[in-house]
């Protein structure tokens, strides 16, 4: 893991890089959001004087698209399928469960800093459904019943 | 040769200079087409999409963004196209706060307009969900009421674009998108330059002033307090407005036969401190250029412009004359000069100015700015203000007499008058320096280069054997393309004025709002500039240096002009201020 430091010299050299291409904000983000995990008000800040754009055009762009994240994710994200399929088949009971199992609201990152719960449009995979996703593993035909195990597996991870 | 070319709207053929928009091409046929987010020369993103019109094209197109070209057959004004705009409207009200009967703008809103114009019927044609804002109310100039907000983006472009300054910006997406600065932080939190202009953009009401009119009645009505009133040289040139007179007439004996009904005690003239200005900043020129000073020097009326350079050029505070703006010069002459010879305590004396802007609100609270210990100016209204007031006080306007203001400080010349066009302040120093400088008087004192709505306007003047070198700027957005040429050294000035605002104050964020669809064919800085030059050119004295009651200020008080107790007084400082304070 590379510290701060690091990252902010990262996050230079790619502003440093784009600066003259047009359309440079998107691109840059991107990446700043690769570097940091998401990004926060001073990334902005940095990428608003490096590109000579104000915040509010950055801001504007970072909020627009779900792409990027204005708080640090967790480490496992957990995106619960909200998708016809999944929705018929409960999968509103199972984002509950989540909710109140990590006690952190739908959009949020708990405070442990472990999970992040996201509501996701169809992932694909209606045949399985209700499905969620944790990072790169995929759990498909679930029950509320099903989560306290699965949290605990990844708690104990850490 | 200009190309032009001939297209036929609803039946009427019009001819038009290739480029024009079919809006504009429409509107030189006499055809009217609803607007809801264009604002001429600022907006034009086809976004409301109230301006579709059918071309021929595959749907309806918006006629702001769409080029008139050759032979070209337009309707504005189906029973489709009418469908589609009401119903567009209706879409609008489904998330708009209704609340007309006590809104700011109130039969001044070009949405509630439409409605009428269209025959929108049902307000509630879509009820639905409707987001809830906090009221931002935090800024000493503007307060934004998001729950008014139709997303129309004039206020984004106003500030991005033409102020170059950029708090605000479209944030999140879809139902949930809203007019912000970043973070939700207030817009005194950001480096607002309070100039106002985004109130003069906005279609509703969803940006106003900060009200202040209840703290000067209150004023007013407090009998151990002696209050003084001041206007402002642009107030007069568009104040009639709000009472029905054309654009540019101007009113000043009836205003102030309206601010003496309404109460005040004394009725002074911030253009006797425009001429006093003169007096100090045609002193301090000559000196920085005797004397090898910061150069060139620019002018320090306008607070918009001020709070600007503090915060995006703080390398140019050096160059920013330390003359105070006029109605703080008047506010601590008041206080001392005017105070003793009433013969009333200053602590007693309340000075409220009527501006034709809303960062002079922001102005007045600066510390620096109370040379006797109390704050030079106590309230700022603007002139949408002071029409609210007298309209308040049931005086009416159209049939008061004229009436000159108060002796000792409400002489003025046709230099002070002048100071409320952009450009006038610059040729009302001319007219001073020239005399200053040679001990001789100028016999044409009208300086044509520096008139007019140009953004940045460049002269050389021969005053006796110098030749100086001015430039003027108005719009913080043309100050940053003057400051960034003299930056790179590609441009030398002796003297340059700025004004905050485009046009200066004639066009200032306190200024009576038009329409933009009356700005489609009709320009604000043009036509009230034009009131205040036709007083210029009327009155027998035009020359800041001539006006008795100033000569009078310095006999008896001040001694000369950036005297000790002139600079006590007149002038002030100025400090670097951070661009994103949290």
């Amino acid at each position: 893991m590379p510290d701060m430091k690091e990252k902010y010299d990262q996050l230079q050299q790619v502003i440093e890089e784009l600066k003259d291409q047009p359309g440079a904000l998107m691109p840059v983000l991107q990446k700043a959001q690769g570097i940091f995990g998401c990004v926060p008000m001073d990334v902005q800040k940095i990428i608003a004087e490096g590109l000579g754009v104000t915040l509010s055009e950055v801001y504007g762009v970072a909020t627009f698209y779900a792409q990027f994240t204005l708080e640090p994710a967790g480490k496992y994200i957990i995106s619960v399928c909200m998708g016809t399929a999944c929705y018929v088949k409960g999968s509103q009971k199972v984002l509950d469960k989540l909710s109140e199992e990590l006690n952190v609201p739908v959009g949020k990152t708990s405070a442990d800093g472990l999970f992040t719960l996201n509501a996701t449009r169809c992932l694909g995979a209606c045949g399985l459904a209700p499905v969620m996703t944790v990072n790169e593993e995929v759990y498909g035909r679930l029950t509320p019943d099903d989560i306290p195990g699965i949290i605990a597996k990844y708690r104990e991870l850490g | 040769m200009e190309n032009f070319i001939t297209l036929t709207i609803d039946g009427v053929k019009v001819e038009v200079p290739a480029g024009t928009t079919v809006l504009e091409a429409a509107k030189k046929a006499g055809i009217n087409i609803p607007t809801l987010c264009y604002l001429k020369d600022v907006n034009a993103i086809g976004a409301c999409r109230m301006c579709v019109v059918n071309a021929g094209g595959r749907g309806l197109q918006a006629a702001c963004v769409l080029p008139a070209t050759d032979g070209m057959n337009v309707k504005t004004n189906t029973p489709e196209i009418r469908a589609y705009r009401k119903t567009l409207l209706e879409l609008v009200l489904s998330n708009h706060d209704k609340k007309c009967l006590t809104c700011p703008r109130s039969t001044n809103c070009e949405l509630q307009q439409l409605c009428r114009d269209l025959g929108v019927e049902n307000g509630d044609a879509f009820a639905g969900t409707q987001n809830v804002y906090e009221i931002d109310d935090a800024s000493p100039s503007i307060v934004r009421d998001n729950n008014k907000c139709i997303l129309c983006r004039r206020c984004v472009a106003t500030c991005d674009k033409v102020q170059n300054v950029g708090v605000i910006g479209a944030v999140n997406r879809g139902f949930v998108t809203s007019i912000e600065s970043p973070w939700n932080l207030k817009l005194n939190d950001m480096a607002c330059i309070n100039c106002g202009q985004c109130i003069t953009a906005c279609p509703v009401g969803a940006l106003y002033e900060k009200d202040s009119t209840k703290k000067v009645w209150d004023l007013i009505n407090d009998e151990t307090k002696h209050v003084v009133v001041q206007p402002a040289p642009a107030v007069r040139a568009a104040l009639g407005e709000e009472f029905g007179y054309p654009m540019g007439t101007s009113v000043t004996g009836k205003m102030v036969a309206a601010l003496r009904r309404m109460g005040f005690d004394k009725v002074f003239d911030t253009d006797f401190a425009a001429d006093l200005t003169i007096m100090e900043e045609g002193t301090e020129l000559v000196k920085r250029v005797t004397e090898g000073g910061v150069l060139p020097m620019i002018t320090s009326c306008s607070p918009g412009w001020i709070k600007f350079c503090e915060t995006y050029y703080p390398e140019f505070i050096p160059n920013l004359s330390s003359c105070k703006s006029p109605h703080e010069m008047l506010g601590a002459v008041t206080k001392s000069y005017y105070a003793e010879k009433a013969g009333i305590d200053a602590k007693d004396i309340k000075v409220v100015s009527v501006m034709p802007c809303t960062a002079k609100k922001f102005e007045a609270g600066r510390e620096e700015l109370a040379a006797t210990g109390y704050p030079d100016v106590d309230e700022v209204i603007t002139t949408r203000e002071l029409a609210h007031m007298i309209k308040e006080a049931g005086i009416d306007f159209n049939m008061l007499p004229d009436e000159d203001f108060d002796d000792l400080l409400g002489e003025s010349t046709g230099a002070g008058v002048i100071f409320g066009a952009t450009g006038g302040v610059m040729e009302a120093a001319l007219r001073t320096a020239y005399n200053l400088i040679t001990g001789d008087e100028l016999d044409n004192v009208d300086f044509d280069a520096v008139r007019g709505t140009e953004g940045i306007k460049e002269a050389t003047v021969k005053v006796g054997d110098l030749d100086v070198s001015v430039a003027v700027a108005h719009g913080t957005g043309n100050a940053s393309k003057l400051l960034d040429m003299i930056k790179s050294g590609e441009k030398k000035y002796t003297f340059i004025e700025v004004m905050g605002c485009p046009g200066g104050c004639v066009t200032g964020g306190g200024q009576p709002i038009v329409s933009a669809q009356t700005k489609l064919t009709c320009d604000p800085k043009v036509e009230r500039a034009k009131a205040l030059y036709g007083e210029d050119a009327g009155k027998a004295k035009r020359k800041s240096h001539e006006n008795e009651q100033v000569k009078k200020l310095y006999a008896e008080y001040l001694g000369t002009p950036n005297s000790h107790k002139a600079h006590e007084l007149l002038h002030t400082h100025y400090v670097k201020r951070e661009k994103y304070s949290k």
